[in-house]
């Protein structure tokens, strides 16, 4: 896919959470459509329906309603196993707490997906993984376990991990909540980075101030309710 | 399938502590079966040889009807001469017969001359009864122990008899018993060994010639009580005894049934019961092995899927299929009954080799000294480690699957 063409497009996409006998309504009538090669972030004050919606373009959820379209697929439609492979084609995940598999080493680490979920063949798999260490400046820590690296390092090796299966898109929900304010900044550089080398969209959610700037495309959200997108590619 | 390995192994050395303590409770049980069935398996084995090779034979072929009246010995339910050709005739074409006894039995008076007693004589021809029972000849506590011991005109005495009357080797004694035609007749013997009872102090079984029996019955032709056949395998005997059966079926048929009856050992002796209950216990004590492997195995998995909601959540979240997920799981569990059925069989095999190494003795009826020699088939030991293994996978099955339906964005929000 080029730059700029529709990855997402979303249509009155809402999300309401029945808890016994009180109804949340996460996300009110969103609607938006985001540009392959994006760097974008929504930002919003917690409650405000970040997380929601990253797990909706995610395919982790369902909407209650709306239309929303990932990639060329109606997302709303896959069933578990479907919305497994599809993550696994097309969506990389980075997570608040970095989520790595305590087992495995930093390379194991970013091998994974290409040996569970897509299967490589061994010789693909390690040029993949060790150009993405490289990428990621973590190839001389490759062999550690990750309680034996720093929270900078995880999120790196976080983000190889999201990038070794060469996904249209990147999902990270708060990247860095557990960082500190250099580290964060270096992070999203680094996602930055990444997305001019691979032209992978890269979406994600902070309340940080210090980082939203790094973005090109600030989304804000309140009450559920997308209020503004701002930037060079909205 | 090698990376599924290597994940689960290293989750299952991420609890050490709890991997250890279920592999040890896993090997544990299967030390405790395999010991078992080694030690029961070779009492069981050294009682049915004794039994068999002493005096009953592998399997017995009787007359009809003989065998419900067996405590009478009667006469008149012996197998006929003709029916013994059609026997023999059946025999000699059956490669799995090792040697085979002809017996003539009777109840008959015993007398010193001083004293007179009840007894049971078997009238045999001694090779082949030695052939048919090779334990026959260490039996005989005293005086010839070869199958002189029997030559026509010698008489091995029971040793209740013997010491009850203090008869010695060497001295004279009178046989006396009624044929079937209800007339008396005696005839005198030396005694040429003191026989003890194979299956208890009790034992009131003296042996003669057969043909010394026949001329105290005043038989005309060769008329046999049973026949006493030796197989060459044991655990073939009754696919044997189906066999003698498919031959002799047919012959001397009375009201559309065979004329003739053939028994293994295990339906003629009382051991069998007790065979029977060791095989029960082997049973149930692999019931234990089962519960033992599933609780132990299913508790830890249970308890890894719980402490792992989050990562399970990661990499259904990245793109992990629930099928894998599921092999994730299962393999931890087949890891975990490997490794405690193989820690298992390698202790038991080593407690089984050292107890063949203390020589430990134990004594059955009247046999003393008998030395336990407890061995395993390999049969059994593929069994039990299978089993476990099995089990274990079973066990894992609920928590991998539960594993493999989590949500991953509820896993995800797990704490």
């Amino acid at each position: 896919m080029t730059k700029h063409m529709s990855l997402i497009t979303a249509k009155n996409l809402s999300k309401t959470y029945a808890t016994d006998s009180v109804e949340v309504k996460a996300l009110q009538e969103v609607s938006f459509e985001i540009k392959a090669g994006s760097f974008l972030t929504f930002v919003g004050p917690s409650g405000s329906g970040k997380t929601t919606l990253l797990n909706l373009i995610g395919c982790l959820d369902k909407p209650s309603g709306g239309i929303l379209e990932v990639a060329g697929a109606d997302v709303i439609r896959l069933d578990r196993r479907v919305a497994a492979a599809f993550r696994g084609e097309n969506i990389g995940f980075v997570f608040q707490s970095f989520n790595l598999m305590p087992v495995l080493t930093a390379f194991e680490n970013v091998e994974y997906p290409l040996v569970m979920v897509q299967n490589l063949p061994a010789g693909e798999r390690r040029a993949r993984v060790l150009e993405l260490l490289d990428a990621v400046a973590m190839s001389d820590q490759k062999d550690k376990l990750p309680d034996q690296l720093s929270g900078g390092q995880k999120q790196r090796i976080a983000i190889a991990r999201a990038l070794v299966t060469r996904p249209k898109l990147v999902l990270a929900d708060e990247p860095t909540a557990n960082l500190d304010h250099e580290t964060a900044y270096t992070i999203i550089r680094l996602m930055k980075k990444m997305r001019d080398d691979l032209n992978t969209t890269f979406i994600f959610s902070t309340h940080d101030t210090r980082i939203i700037g790094e973005a090109e495309i600030i989304c804000t959200l309140e009450d559920g309710k997308l209020i503004r997108c701002e930037g060079t590619h909205g | 399938m090698g990376k599924l390995f290597k994940i689960a192994l290293r989750n299952l050395r991420r609890y050490k502590r709890r991997t250890a303590l279920t592999v040890s409770l896993i090997a544990f049980g299967v030390i405790f079966v395999l010991v078992f069935v080694a030690i029961t398996g070779s009492f069981k084995q050294l009682m049915i040889t004794q039994i068999t090779d002493s005096y009953l034979g592998n399997l017995q072929i009787h007359r009809r009807g003989y065998v419900a009246s067996i405590d009478n010995l009667p006469l008149s339910l012996n197998l006929t001469p003709a029916q013994v050709s059609v026997v023999e005739k059946a025999l000699d074409g059956i490669q799995e017969i090792e040697a085979r006894s002809e017996r003539i039995k009777f109840g008959a008076l015993f007398s010193t001359f001083a004293e007179t007693s009840n007894i049971r004589i078997n009238g045999v021809y001694p090779e082949k009864e030695f052939a048919a029972c090779p334990r026959m000849p260490s039996r005989i506590v005293q005086g010839e122990k070869g199958v002189s011991a029997l030559q026509r005109g010698k008489i091995l005495v029971p040793e209740l008899l013997a010491r009850g009357f203090k008869t010695k080797i060497g001295d004279t004694v009178v046989v006396v018993a009624t044929n079937k035609d209800g007339s008396v007749n005696g005839k005198t013997f030396l005694v040429s060994g003191i026989l003890e009872s194979a299956t208890g102090p009790g034992g009131r079984d003296g042996y003669i010639h057969f043909e010394d029996a026949m001329e105290i019955l005043r038989l005309q032709g060769k008329e046999v009580s049973e026949i006493a056949v030796r197989v060459k395998s044991l655990g073939r005997v009754g696919e044997t005894a189906q066999n003698i059966r498919a031959r002799l079926d047919g012959e001397g048929q009375k009201q559309g049934k065979s004329g003739f009856e053939i028994h293994t050992w295990a339906q003629l002796s009382p051991f069998a019961n007790i065979a029977n209950m060791i095989d029960l216990m082997t049973f149930f004590i692999k019931l234990m092995l089962i519960a033992i492997v599933l609780i132990s195995i299913l508790n830890v998995m249970i308890m890894a899927v719980y402490e792992r909601v989050r990562e399970i959540g990661t990499i259904a979240a990245i793109g992990t299929s629930p099928r894998k997920i599921l092999s994730l799981f299962l393999v931890e569990g087949f890891c975990l009954g490997l490794t405690g059925a193989v820690a298992g069989v390698l202790l038991a095999l080593g407690i089984i080799v050292a107890l063949n190494l203390s020589k430990l003795s134990f004594s059955f009826g009247q046999a003393t000294g008998l030395i336990l020699a407890p061995t395993i088939a390999p049969l059994e030991v593929l069994t039990a480690s299978v089993m476990v293994i099995v089990v274990s996978v079973l066990a894992s099955l609920q928590p991998a699957y539960k594993a493999s339906r989590m949500e991953p964005i509820d896993a995800l929000r797990h704490v």
